[in-house]
């Protein structure tokens, strides 16, 4: 019950100056259920002035009919400004809590990130922002609105006739019980069928998605038999959950009925022996009757929603709460570097369970190329983490010519680094967007001049609108290749002191890779580089290589220190000749 | 769209019987009011109160009997919307499995999976609403007014005049707002992607301080997101306060006119309130009747598109030239063959000839793009060549039965794909009758036998897509599939990528040990992957430009002698 109300409490904060819209709302809402509920009133008075032949008060009439048409019309405004009131609020919130988790997600550390699978913070960023305003506010307003009818509703018939309104208000829970008790038996069907849809769509992704595979095999035909049998389990279930739920309506529709009829025959009955009970009031009480239900059926909906909003707000709270990035604000900032790194008895561990970097004190001075090297998942990228501080040291220090990088900002820190990674990134947006990411001045000169550089200009200009052209998310219908043209281009066009290539040209063929070693050799030149390869022959001549494995540097020194000490570099190197 | 009505076939007598009991359930509840004006006038007219209880038997009587319809109705509409969305979905599955490579590229299996899964339930949700209230709204909604017409032909002039107005301003609203919501989900669907690029380019985007500018962007697509959301809310919030002004303003219309009429003795005043009843009553299904038709309208989006699908024809290999005839002898054979993808301009491969024989090591290099992995395809007919021959034990491959060709070949695709389910079911997709002992010989020629047994023997589970093991592993287990089967050609794409030297050396000498002696095609950009093949092609944009051993090509061949410079020692050259 405590974490409810915390949830409740901070969405209204966030509601901020939509607080008063939210008063307004309310107010409306309340003014809207009076109104609605007051024409059936009016009718009656209305039908009671109409007897028979000869004998119709059209006085009377039309008073009726001008307070009623003013009613209608005071509804009519009232339930629009409502929902102008409602979208404006809902759609605020909305826009303001992804604003507010967008920023977040710019300020939170890489270890949040990298631990969690985008779709998960997407999900919390898009839908459950959705569910948690649909549900929450819109809820809270229809929730507002069915109570309030309710018991207008109630106060309303009573005024009328005790008698007929205590019939009513104690058989309508019935046509609730009917559906509870449907729905609770149901669950376990709905609960079976999304299962069961569960596994399909596992299945159906993992074939239709790999079809290529299933074709090069020939496994058609067992696929499909695993199929039909997975579909016909869900065509029983999915039939069973649907016809069950299906019977809600009817259910709920046939207690109503029955309300209707007795309260016709026992109003009939009233109309006959009571004198004060009159025809006009009995039209009130069946068109009560018939709504009455209605509120309460729309009240078992809403809560529901909002149980789930309230599962969706948690999610959105846990991750606008989550820790961010320790400020950098005051920290000095640093200049252009020389590109002396210096790492400091560092030690780092992912997890506090699993030590990785333990004790290592390395000096690398301006202009060295630093080669790292070892097998897959050897913690490579640990160490580019560290160096860019996308993770802190949990221990030592690492200073770039003398200042500890942690008391500089990130932002003058990294701009002095050059970054390509393996795993290509280009953000939808031009070409030119794209490359131009670290040096938005760059001339159009300087841009073809970096392109040629890298090889990147022959392709680009063959693209419909050249450098302008959009690609899409992920670099589109780039190829692997292509893309890493145009991260090393973006690289050349901002040329820093340090420089960090990770697999750079992995995914480039062997023959434009040798045509931009050139262009890679003139751009390390001077430049302090951290090098992750794959192929050891592109490393020899690096002036330091660290030899990692399991997330440890276990070696270092250069290509001939290595080979003799006979170690795992040694060991390493050979088998890329063995037959 | 036509084309899905087949599927429904087997259950037209429930998508007939849905409807017609919902149309007899809204027959009786368009009785009740008349029941209602009868107890006024009669009943309470007369104060005949055996009258009243009767009627009063005969409502409650008239709601069992539509609960009773309405129940049938929802049956059978369950059954044949269900029904008929499970003979959908099989049928689809059933088409992607005949469709071939290129029509594969065409579609892209990301749409079959929406088409699948999204698309189906969404017909299904549509079928089963529009069984049930498709008919039976417009039917309450005309009923009313012919029962109105039925109790006072000038009163009823009423309804006739509000329907139509009422159906306007539901139309107009809809005709608005519906194409603004796809434009919405559009806008939707840039901030998402915002979103999610911002997470998988987090490391770029923090190296190259665009904090500011993503959120920027973000903000943008974001404040125009909200800008429709507002725009399209104040347009929807229109129609319930429109209709509901209508409704309310016929019924003072119908307490005018009939109060009139009451006074000239043509109406009684049980029968002003079976008119206020009905006019309810159509407020009602108008409601209704707006959800039915979004929820259709969607439902027919979905239809069409399940129904390009099912209907897309099969691309057709363009057949071999009759004067080309198979050599016989050779494992493989390819003469002068040329292959363009569908809708590509250039072409992907020219004039390519070669033979292999049994048990030879063929080699293929070259760089990305340059055709190796299409020259591959080629053999096991995953693609038909579109100029020359491709025979394989000296029959044309597009002559044979698809399953009888692939069962002798084992084929490693760059990709390393696992399925769900044990070690077993996945190898055993290579070869479907194959022994434990010949699976664990398959698998130590993988060099994958101590990943099974660590993982527990071949009943141990694998996740999804072979979630739980690392890309070497999972590239070793699909060489073992390819080998399971002894099949008598292997091709090998790129599949040593993922594997470090020492653990290709191995297979590498394991390959060549195999006892049935298979040719074997290896693709790779490695040399040390191909240098000892018997024969090596090396592909330079589509062309073979160079084919031979190793130390021949060394010395006539400058695309082969540039790779191997940059990767191989002076003294390996």
């Amino acid at each position: 019950m405590k974490t409810q109300k915390g949830t409740f409490r901070k969405l209204f904060e966030v509601l901020g100056r939509q607080k008063l819209i939210f008063a307004v709302s309310i107010t409306l809402a309340a003014l809207n259920v009076a109104l609605t509920l007051y024409i059936p009133v009016l009718i009656g008075d209305a039908i009671d002035c109409i007897i028979g032949k000869g004998n119709v008060d059209f006085d009377a009439i039309i008073t009726i009919i001008i307070k009623a048409g003013v009613t209608i019309g005071l509804a009519a405004i009232s339930q629009w400004l409502m929902s102008i009131c409602n979208n404006k609020m809902t759609f605020t919130l909305v826009h303001d809590l992804r604003s507010k988790a967008f920023k977040k997600v710019q300020k939170l550390p890489l270890s949040y990130i990298d631990t969690h699978p985008y779709g998960d913070v997407v999900s919390r960023v898009i839908s459950d922002v959705d569910t948690l305003s649909d549900g929450l506010l819109m809820g809270f307003t229809q929730l507002f609105t069915g109570v309030a009818t309710v018991l207008g509703t109630v106060v309303l018939m009573f005024s009328i006739n005790w008698k007929i309104a205590l019939i009513v208000v104690v058989l309508t829970p019935a046509s609730l019980l009917v559906a509870k008790f449907i729905s609770d038996r149901t669950y376990s069907m709905f609960k079976k069928q999304s299962e069961t849809r569960g596994e399909q769509t596992a299945f159906i992704d993992e074939t239709v998605g790999n079809q290529k595979v299933i074709e090069a095999f020939c496994h058609g035909d067992e696929a499909t038999e695993k199929f039909t049998e997975i579909n016909e389990r869900l065509r029983k279930y999915s039939l069973r959950a649907i016809f069950f739920s299906s019977m809600v309506n009817p259910s709920t529709r046939i207690i109503n009925a029955i309300i209707y009829a007795l309260v016709c025959l026992v109003g009939a009955l009233t109309v006959i022996s009571d004198p004060l009970f009159t025809v006009g009031a009995l039209s009130v009480l069946l068109s009560y009757a018939s709504q009455y239900a209605k509120p309460f059926n729309e009240i078992s909906g809403v809560i529901t929603e909002l149980a789930a909003a309230k599962a969706s707000a948690d999610r959105v709270f846990d991750f606008l709460e989550q820790a961010e990035e320790i400020s950098d604000e005051n920290n000095t900032e640093m200049p252009t570097a020389e590109g002396n790194v210096k790492m400091d008895n560092i030690s780092f561990s992912y997890t506090p369970e699993k030590p990785l970097i333990d004790g290592i004190t390395l000096n690398f001075e301006s202009g060295q190329q630093i080669a790292i090297v070892g097998p897959t998942g050897c913690g490579k990228t640990t160490l580019i983490n560290l160096l860019m501080r996308f993770y802190d040291v949990t221990d030592g220090k690492i200073s770039v010519d003398g200042y500890d990088i942690k008391d500089v900002t990130r932002h003058s820190l990294r701009e002095n680094y050059g970054m390509v990674l393996q795993e290509t990134w280009l953000k939808s947006g031009t070409i030119r967007e794209n490359i131009t990411m670290g040096n938005p001045d760059a001339t159009d000169e300087e841009i073809i001049a970096a392109a040629r550089s890298t090889h990147a200009h022959s392709f680009i200009k063959r693209l419909p609108q050249g450098y302008d052209t959009v690609i899409g998310e992920d670099g589109g219908n780039l190829s692997e290749g292509q893309k890493q043209l145009l991260c090393i281009t973006r690289v050349m066009l901002c040329l820093p002191p340090m420089l960090i290539l990770d697999e750079a040209t992995s995914s480039i063929d062997v023959k434009t890779e040798m045509h931009i070693q050139h262009a890679f050799a003139r751009l390390m030149k001077g430049r302090t580089s951290f090098v992750v390869a794959h192929r050891l022959s592109t490393i020899k001549h690096s002036d330091v290589i660290l030899v990692m494995r399991d997330g440890n540097i276990i070696e270092h020194g250069n290509h001939k220190e290595l080979l003799k000490a006979k170690g795992f570099y040694y060991e390493l190197y050979n088998s890329q000749f063995a037959n | 769209m036509k084309n899905l009505l087949k599927y429904m076939k087997q259950y037209r007598v429930q998508a007939v019987l849905g409807p017609f009991f919902k149309l007899t359930e809204a027959l009786f509840e368009l009785f009740v009011p008349l029941v209602v004006a009868d107890i006024i006038d009669q009943g309470i007219g007369n104060g005949d109160k055996s009258f009243i209880i009767s009627r009063g038997i005969l409502m409650a009587v008239l709601g069992i009997v539509g609960f009773i319809c309405a129940l049938t109705a929802q049956y059978f509409a369950a059954n044949a919307s269900v029904g008929f969305a499970a003979n959908l979905r099989l049928a689809l599955f059933k088409k992607i499995n005949g469709l071939n490579y290129t029509d594969l590229d065409t579609v892209g299996t990301s749409t079959l999976i929406t088409r699948m899964t999204g698309d189906v339930n969404t017909v299904q949700t549509g079928v089963n609403l529009a069984l049930r209230l498709l008919l039976r709204s417009p039917f309450i909604v005309f009923g009313a007014m012919i029962m109105a017409f039925t109790v006072d032909t000038e009163s009823a002039l009423i309804f006739l005049a509000s329907i139509p107005i009422l159906a306007v301003i539901v139309v107009a609203v809809m005709a608005i707002t519906v194409p603004l919501y796809k434009r919405i989900q559009q806008k939707l669907d840039r901030v998402t992607l915002n979103t999610r690029e911002s997470l998988k380019g987090v490391r770029v985007i923090r190296a190259y301080r665009q904090e500011q500018d993503s959120v920027e962007g973000f903000e943008q697509n974001n404040n125009e997101l909200t800008t429709m959301q507002k725009f399209v809310g104040r347009i929807s919030a229109l129609m319930n306060p429109l209709t509901y002004v209508v409704v309310n303003t016929a019924v003072i219309l119908i307490i005018w006119v009939g109060g009139k009429r009451v006074y000239a003795g043509d109406l009684t005043q049980g029968q002003i309130v079976a008119l206020y009843n009905y006019m309810s009553q159509i407020l009602i299904e108008l409601v209704k009747l707006a959800n039915m038709i979004m929820t259709v309208n969607k439902a027919l989006a979905s239809g069409s598109r399940i129904s390009n699908v099912l209907s897309m024809e099969n691309h057709v290999d363009t057949p071999t030239d009759k004067a080309l005839l198979p050599e016989s002898g050779h494992a493989v054979e390819f003469r002068n063959v040329g292959f363009t993808y569908l809708k590509a301009g250039e072409a992907s491969l020219i004039d390519i000839s070669f033979t292999a024989n049994k048990g030879e090591r063929i080699g293929i290099i070259g760089a990305t793009g340059s055709g190796k992995s299409t020259l591959v395809n080629l053999i096991p007919h995953l693609y038909g060549a579109t100029s020359g021959l491709v025979a394989v034990f000296g029959r044309d491959v597009k002559d044979y039965p698809d399953d009888e060709l692939r069962s002798k070949i084992g084929i490693v695709l760059q990709k390393s794909v696992l399925f769900k389910g044990t070690v077993r079911e996945n190898l055993l997709l290579g070869g479907k009758t194959a022994t434990d002992e010949e699976l664990w010989a398959a698998l130590r020629s993988a060099q994958a036998d101590e990943i099974v047994e660590k993982k527990g023997g071949l009943e141990a589970e694998i996740e999804q897509n072979g979630r739980n093991l690392s890309g070497g592993q999972r590239q070793r287990l699909c060489i073992a599939r390819a080998l399971v089967g002894n099949p008598e050609i292997l091709i090998l794409d790129d599949s040593a990528s993922a594997l470090d030297f020492k653990t290709e050396a191995d297979l590498r000498k394991a390959m060549a040990e195999l006892p049935q002696k298979p040719t074997v095609i290896t693709v790779s950009q490695r040399v040390s992957s191909v240098m000892n093949a018997d024969r090596i092609i090396v592909l330079d944009d589509g062309e073979a430009v160079g084919y031979g051993r190793h130390d021949e090509l060394l010395e006539s061949c400058e695309v082969y002698a540039d790779i191997c410079r940059s990767q191989l020692e002076k003294e390996e050259l």
